[in-house]
């Protein structure tokens, strides 16, 4: 990890080490919330800004935290964070909070959130930790739309409340459901997985080091 | 490479006269007279939605499967099973989808014939359950217009079903559940109530069902084990209660138990390879149908049973080993409570 | 933190050397030691910074927030009750409604009806909340009711998970909310064709769960209310 560039950082997270579609961080609220784009925006810009001054306070406090109560320390920070989303979103769309529910809260134990920190953030400057988080703060909002564009497509006709069908749109109920997020990421992961596997076998392999992980 | 030409395969090394094709085909065939007793009750909608759900099947086999894999008849029947269990109104782009996405899903992401887990025909149906479930519900009366039916078949891909014209029914089981009505069970026998293409008549499907059973080409032990539940429990539970519950032959008649039985819970990949687990496998499935139809949320509940079974076949075929020949009979290790 | 480095000063907290692990246990990673108190003082000094941050964004965001939650609630009491002129908020305390919240009293623990009125001063029902499980989870509803009459005045589905295209429709599907005004509870669900007594909604075809859970709820809630309603509105009267 030492020697990326500054682009590297910011690029990474965005598509080859995705949180969610490649490093399956952060599934819970990919899965949960990802029932219309609005939504799916909505999750994605509370995570984006909570990663980001998370990431930024980390990395400017790195020196002052203990070794030993770093973690709580870094809980602390991001669930002060997130509850100053929670309470904004709560001022400022009040529809949009509900739809969420205890989401947002649960933006604490996202875990490719306290990953950035213990990975990253905590070890590198902070111009360089707010390029990481940026990066996958846009990654992970990119994961979310993909999901919440085809749920919102298929499940109700719309597309950020937009008809797209017309009036007589029968819409398939169950992608707006639970289970339509399992389907709709299996179907993305599967896409996408096809797609690498025929680039890998055209010709010039592009070793595939996506880190394995797993968590909600 | 220059390797000898040695073929090293894993057992069995003697081949049969009866091949995959063999067994496949014929069970197209004893799923001609349903099919045709569906469209003498609902007319040339019925053979719309059949060959709709069928091509549904056929063409994503055709896609992405094996070469020659819808040459095996495999994904034909799960076409017309599918077919079987929907609604005759039902757009012809819904049972087209329903297919794709029984054989997609339901087959070819475990990797094809003989991998699945769930029985494919009952994976699509499920989807288009959770996905339509109004266009699902709508049970058209038998021997109504037929223009009236097609028309509502031909609704045009992804839009809804227009119902107005359309004169429905409840199920049996709807109205026993919602209603507190019995049908009489003559009725259920020769097919003459509201449901879907091929739950309508019993006992034309006993027959077709009790010729693949003489044929060994599927496992008596498992249409027998689940009659046998459900009459046990209905029984039971009609003596305690016979103004809330059902009697058994009810119970065995209404709803797609007998299709069910007979045809999808007999899927040779998805049920047990043992006679104990066919056994087991079969009891499980019918206390599930007992417990759905009667404390559930819903009409009807063969679909999940089997679909909920069939995540246990591994586990049951694991338990109910056989010991290998020669060996001392002792319980397995990892199966001992 | 009893894995802490073995060797050094005691701190409070660590265990005395020697008692647990002998000389040959494991190297331990080198790290350098922290005092306690600044592990406490560090978590400390952050909490206080993270609760002073709270308390600013609480008090920017609270007055929308409450707005909004103020401006929902008189929407529900206002098409339940038919836009009435005003409305007082009753308080069930002790068994009997009250407008004056008594001392002490935390006013969110209460029970409460909304008792609306019409421009010149006359009741013209009360707004009451019940709520029930349904088919997906528990179904909040609001529904106006006069008491005088026995007939309620309208329902407005507050809180529903049902089936999207199924059992949201009672919610969103007119033709079902538009049955309740003018009914007389205790209602009765039937199906196909439109109740000709005063008890009878039509239910949801494919959504009876749903439909009959906003029935009994309604039922259940005038079942409980019907008692304080009537002694408030005898005093009212006298």
């Amino acid at each position: 990890m030492r020697g990326t560039t500054a682009q590297q950082d910011l690029i990474r997270g965005i598509w080859r080490e995705n949180p969610v579609l490649v490093q399956m961080l952060g599934l819970c609220p990919a899965l949960a919330v990802t029932n219309s784009v609005e939504n799916s925006l909505a999750m994605g810009i509370a995570t984006f800004f909570v990663l980001c001054c998370s990431s930024v306070l980390v990395a400017a406090l790195k020196r002052f935290i203990p070794h030993e109560v770093r973690i709580s320390t870094y809980i602390l920070i991001i669930a002060t964070f997130v509850t100053v989303a929670d309470m904004t979103l709560e001022a400022v769309r009040p529809d949009v909070h509900k739809a969420l529910g205890a989401f947002i809260a649960l933006i604490v134990v996202n875990c490719m959130i306290l990953g950035r920190q213990e990975a990253f953030a905590s070890k590198r400057p902070i111009g360089r930790a707010l390029l990481d988080a940026a990066g996958t703060g846009t990654g992970f909002m990119i994961a979310l739309v993909m999901m919440g564009g085809v749920r919102e497509v298929l499940g109700a006709g719309t597309f950020l409340g937009v008809s797209i069908f017309g009036p007589s749109y029968e819409p398939w109920v169950v992608m707006i459901l639970p289970p339509g997020g399992f389907l709709t990421l299996g179907i993305w992961l599967l896409g996408l997985s096809w797609w690498q596997k025929r680039r890998a076998g055209d010709g010039d392999a592009a070793p595939t080091d996506a880190i394995q992980g797993g968590g909600a | 490479m220059n390797l000898p030409r040695l073929i090293v395969s894993a057992s069995p090394h003697l081949g049969g006269p009866v091949s995959t094709p063999t067994i496949m085909w014929n069970v197209v065939g004893s799923l001609l007279p349903i099919v045709a007793a569906s469209v003498w009750f609902f007319g040339p909608s019925a053979l719309a939605v059949l060959a709709a759900a069928t091509a549904g099947a056929l063409v994503p086999e055709r896609l992405f499967g094996r070469r020659g894999a819808p040459g095996d008849g495999s994904a034909v029947i799960t076409g017309l099973l599918l077919g079987l269990t929907l609604p005759p109104g039902l757009p012809l782009w819904m049972a087209f989808l329903g297919g794709a996405f029984g054989i997609v899903f339901g087959k070819l992401v475990f990797g094809g014939l003989g991998q699945n887990v769930f029985n494919p025909a009952l994976l699509g149906r499920a989807f288009l359950q959770a996905a339509f479930p109004v266009a699902l519900t709508t049970w058209p009366v038998p021997g109504q217009d037929a223009a009236a039916l097609l028309s509502t078949n031909l609704t045009a891909p992804l839009m809804s079903v227009d119902l107005a014209d359309t004169i429905t029914s409840a199920t049996p089981l709807g109205l026993m559940k919602f209603e507190g009505t019995l049908t009489d069970v003559p009725a259920l026998l020769f097919g003459t109530t509201g449901g879907c293409l091929g739950e309508t008549s019993a006992l034309l499907i006993l027959i077709c069902g009790g010729y693949l059973a003489l044929r060994r080409f599927l496992d008596w032990r498992i249409p027998v084990s689940i009659f046998a539940t459900v009459a046990v429990l209905a029984t039971a539970l009609h003596l305690v209660d016979g103004e809330r519950y059902p009697g058994a032959l009810f119970m065995l008649f209404s709803g797609g138990l007998v299709l069910g039985a007979m045809y999808m819970a007999t899927d040779m990949v998805t049920s047990p390879s043992t006679r104990r687990g066919a056994w087991i496998f079969g009891a499980g499935i019918g206390v599930l149908v007992v417990v759905i139809r009667l404390w559930g949320g819903l009409a009807e509940g063969v679909m999940y049973a089997i679909l909920l079974m069939n995540a246990l076949v591994p586990f049951i075929d694991r338990i109910t080993r056989p010991r290998v020949f020669g060996t001392v009979p002792t319980v397995p290790a990892e199966a001992r409570p | 933190m009893s894995g802490a480095p073995p060797s050094g000063t005691s701190a409070p907290g660590t265990p005395p050397p020697g008692t647990g692990a002998p000389a040959a246990a494991p190297p331990v990673l080198e790290e350098p030691h922290v005092p306690a108190w600044r592990l406490f003082s560090t978590l400390g000094a952050g909490g206080a910074l993270a609760g002073l941050l709270l308390v600013f964004v609480f008090q920017l965001t609270q007055p929308a927030i409450q707005a909004h939650k103020e401006l929902m609630l008189q929407q529900a009491v206002n098409e339940v009750l038919g836009a009435p002129e005003r409305y007082d908020t009753l308080y069930l305390v002790d068994g009997a409604l009250t407008p004056e919240l008594p001392d002490g009293v935390d006013e969110r623990t209460l029970d409460r009806v909304y008792h609306g009125f019409a421009a010149d001063g006359v009741p013209v029902g009360f707004a009451i909340s019940a709520s029930r499980p349904g088919f997906q989870d528990v179904i909040r509803l609001i529904f106006g009711y006069d008491a005088a009459t026995g007939r309620l005045l309208g329902m407005r589905v507050l809180e529903s998970k049902e089936t999207p295209g199924l059992g949201d429709k009672i919610e969103k599907d007119a033709a079902f909310t538009g049955q309740f005004a003018g009914c007389e509870p205790p209602l009765v669900g039937v199906k196909g064709g439109a109740g000709s007594a005063p008890n009878e909604i039509d239910t949801i075809t494919g959504a009876t769960i749903s439909s009959v859970t906003v029935l009994r709820a309604i039922n259940d809630a005038v079942a409980h209310w019907r008692p304080a309603l009537d002694a408030y509105a005898r005093e009212h009267a006298r």
